[in-house]
């Protein structure tokens, strides 16, 4: 019907439109801001009703089409499912965004998106927040019109959310994560595509994450582990796995003030503040300031602020081994970094794989010495670590790969219900 | 009867109605419906909010009906500049009873109804209305409509299972207004003191929307009534029959147990206007009706760890407190407050936006209320500390 619509109209005046908008959506080159012309304005409302009168079990379908949205879509009923027609083909544009601050607000339980797009939202493109049992598949966020700060904050960002499953999605251009687990616990993203955003895949102040067959590519920051203070979960315990993380290089285009715009360009994988994380068999490349880096709140600037105080800034607990690291460090972001770089490797040298700030809680050491458990081990030979010496302003910085030749307990898979019965 | 003010029986108005019905006048405007007595409604979604009998049309006014008390609170959540015509009903022989730090413990059957309305301006331009802080336009039990244009009408009734919301839209011609879940945009234009006229969307919320301020426990997300607690309440209001506190005539109007006999006992919020009370009353007191349904602990903002309740301190109101999730809301600022620094507080620059990636509260609003963002950045200023 819309199709139908879409191809008259484009018949009277650009023929060589019409064959593309009937096979979903008109064919977009990346960075060309959707066109809204064609787009049918009146569905908005039609989805507000459905997701108003829908009842627990219920499948909203939408069909193929461009939908123009100008208000935030919600849903407070459990056990629904949206469902497209296909990432490219069911598109809901939020171009011209009058009110609310995400495209697709969610405040449910069993909760399922599909095969469809969310565009060019003002703010976030979908927020799922509070809920057990969310799965986010085959679903494609986007600005359309490039990377820039004005795009929204979050891709998809389910938050405070338990059993949560993000896969086979696709987020571009978010100016903060293109996808974002907080809060949240037992959690699996998978087999996703995450580039130019700030942060490609960030998991922060979430329990048992397992994160992997994703491509994190062309993000300021490719795969971001995270805790931040005055909440109330501390994250831990994220697994980083068979995972492309692949020239990370694109300039921090996030807001100030926003904890990412401290992500150096050119990250590969980073874990700030966080605990008991595993990464493995990862391919990573190019990412020009560190394939790795291992951080506290201290490196992001936030060391004095009141919640420090009850707040545990420390990586613990991270092991690294098994990745294929190539290329990479030979260009960091930063004028320190830079310099830092060139004074310890040369103008045409590069930092090792691994990058560590150097902040450890001396107050947990025994006889001088962490605990196993709450070690830094990078456990390949070959692969360097560069402990920069944070606390002393980087007076002394040095490789000191020997000293983190150790393994950890491996951590058991998260187990997900929702993960398994996809069956993949 | 157990409320003081005067009603008009709804037999009463039929009869002049029908009268006036043999009038061959044809200049007469649109005729009043019969007046409905106030009643609960147990369940589904009222077609007109003439239905549930709590406001209605009559005599070119908008009149309460028989035991429909009006009520105000001591500082308002800001909407656009709009007036705001509050109602409170509950069955006859029930009652609410107190409850000091919350919402009061109301009957099943209690209706309460908030209208949302402007001063027009005048002229050409139908969507012109006043931006007007100032004028009380309601009159005791009535509203009288010249010069006024409604709005909506929302109505949140108390069922077995909780509270419903529901939304109700006035028409064009201000003689109906009818369920509208699906909310929408209303292009309106605020015309300040000078005539300068600035055009904005009123945003009425569909009703999932409804939750986003009434679901105020983030883990229930069961909806409550946001104004009618003591902290807010306890101030005076001028009845029919001269002004009284509000706690007072509800609990001698006998649908209210276990207030404090003097209202001076219970917690009371300051008027965001009232010069006499002190900076930091007044702003906390603004903060916790704008922000503290969301930003509490329970509450669905409990993701940034802000939390806005009166008894809020350091870094849980904001006092250094970095940004969890805030994307653009920042403004490029690194601190939820930064105590005498106005201009580098998160705080202050997401009321300062009308951006609605950017600013708080996220919905309710799609103008700046500078007369709250001077308070909040007054306050801000006041406070001692940095952070570093």
């Amino acid at each position: 019907m819309l199709c139908g619509s879409l191809k008259r109209a484009a018949l009277a005046v650009l023929v060589p439109l019409t064959l593309a908008a009937c096979s979903g959506a008109p064919e977009r080159a990346q960075g060309q801001l959707r066109d809204l012309s064609l787009a049918n304005t009146d569905y908005q409302t039609t989805l507000q009703e459905q997701l108003i009168d829908a009842k627990p079990g219920d499948v909203i379908t939408i069909p193929a089409g461009v939908y123009a949205l100008d208000r935030m879509i919600t849903l407070n009923v459990d056990g629904v499912t949206i469902r497209g027609k296909g990432a490219d083909k069911t598109i809901l544009n939020w171009q011209n965004q009058k009110a609310g601050a995400e495209g697709l607000s969610v405040k449910a339980n069993d909760f399922t998106l599909e095969n469809l797009a969310i565009e060019d939202t003002t703010g976030d493109g979908l927020k799922v927040n509070g809920g057990t049992n969310i799965v986010i598949r085959g679903v494609r966020v986007e600005w359309t019109g490039g990377y820039k700060t004005e795009n929204g904050a979050y891709g998809l960002y389910p938050v405070q959310t338990e059993n949560v499953l993000i896969e086979d999605s696709v987020a571009i251009g978010a100016s903060d994560a293109g996808i974002y687990v907080g809060q949240s616990k037992n959690i699996v993203v998978r087999n996703n595509r995450a580039e130019y955003n700030v942060a490609g895949i960030e998991i922060e102040n979430s329990v048992n994450a397992d994160v992997y067959g994703n491509t994190a590519i062309n993000n300021t920051g490719g795969i971001l582990v995270f805790n931040m203070p005055g909440l109330e979960q501390r994250g831990y315990g994220t697994r980083i796995y068979d995972n492309d993380v692949n020239e990370n290089n694109t300039e921090n285009f996030g807001h100030e003030g926003t904890p990412v715009a401290s992500v150096p360009a050119g990250t590969g994988i980073i874990v700030n503040s966080n605990d008991d994380v595993e990464i493995f068999n990862n391919r990573v490349a190019g990412n020009n300031t560190a394939n790795v880096i291992i951080s506290s709140l201290f490196s992001a600037g936030y060391a004095d602020d009141e919640q420090s105080e009850s707040f545990d800034p420390y990586p613990e607990g991270i092991w690294v081994y098994g990745n294929t690291f190539s290329g990479g460090g030979e260009s960091p972001d930063g004028l320190e970094l830079k310099a830092l770089k060139t004074m310890l490797f040369g103008p045409t040298g590069a930092f090792p794989d691994v990058l560590f700030d150097g902040h450890v809680d001396a107050t947990k050491m025994v006889g001088g010495k962490l605990p196993d458990a709450l070690r830094i081990c990078v456990s390949d030979e070959g692969v360097d670590i560069l402990n920069i010496d944070g606390p002393n302003a980087n007076e002394n910085p040095r490789v000191e790969s020997e000293a983190y030749r150790c393994k950890l307990t491996p951590r058991a898979p998260v187990k997900l219900a929702l993960a398994e019965k996809a069956g993949r | 009867m157990r409320f003081g003010f005067a009603v008009i029986s709804a037999g009463m108005l039929t009869l002049v109605g029908g009268l006036s019905g043999c009038s061959e006048d044809t200049q007469t405007p649109v005729r009043d419906l019969p007046l409905i007595e106030a009643s609960y409604i147990a369940e589904g979604n009222p077609e007109t909010l003439r239905e549930w009998g709590q406001v209605q049309l009559s005599g070119g006014a908008l009149v309460l009906s028989d035991n429909v008390a009006p009520y105000d609170l001591n500082t308002p959540l800001f909407t656009d500049y709009a007036h705001k015509l509050r109602t409170i009903w509950m069955p006859q022989g029930t009652s609410a009873s107190y409850q000091e730090g919350e919402v009061l413990d109301f009957p099943i059957g209690t209706v309460i109804t908030k209208t949302f309305y402007y001063p027009v301006a005048g002229g050409a331009d139908e969507a012109a209305v006043l931006r007007d802080t100032s004028s009380d336009f309601f009159q005791g039990s009535k509203l009288p409509l010249d010069n006024i244009r409604l709005i909506e009408t929302r109505v949140l009734v108390r069922r077995e299972a909780g509270w419903d919301a529901i939304p109700y839209r006035w028409n064009d011609d201000q003689t109906e207004a009818s369920l509208n879940r699906i909310g929408g945009i209303i292009p309106l234009s605020l015309v300040d003191g000078n005539g300068e006229a600035t055009a904005f969307d009123y945003v009425m919320p569909n009703v999932n929307e409804c939750a986003s301020c009434h679901a105020s426990d983030s883990n229930s997300k069961a909806l409550w009534p946001i104004g009618p607690k003591p902290r807010h309440l306890n101030r005076d209001f001028t009845y029919d029959d001269g002004a009284r506190n509000q706690l007072v005539y509800l609990t001698n109007g006998g649908v209210l147990t276990g207030a404090p006999d003097d209202p001076s006992a219970a917690p009371k919020n300051a008027s965001w206007g009232d010069i006499e009370a002190s900076l930091d009353a007044r702003a906390r007191s603004y903060l916790d009706i704008n922000c503290s349904h969301c930003h509490s602990p329970i509450g669905p903002a409990d993701t940034s760890g802000l939390s806005l309740l009166p008894g809020a301190t350091g870094a849980a109101l904001g006092k250094c407190k970095v940004p969890i999730a805030a994307g653009a809301g920042t403004g490029n600022r690194r601190w939820g407050i930064h105590p005498g620094k106005p201009e580098q507080s998160i705080l202050v620059y997401r009321l300062e936006s009308d951006e609605a990636d950017k600013m708080m509260p996220e919905i309710g609003r799609s103008t700046v209320h500078k007369e709250g963002v001077a308070l909040v950045t007054d306050w801000v200023k006041s406070l001692a500390g940095d952070c570093s």
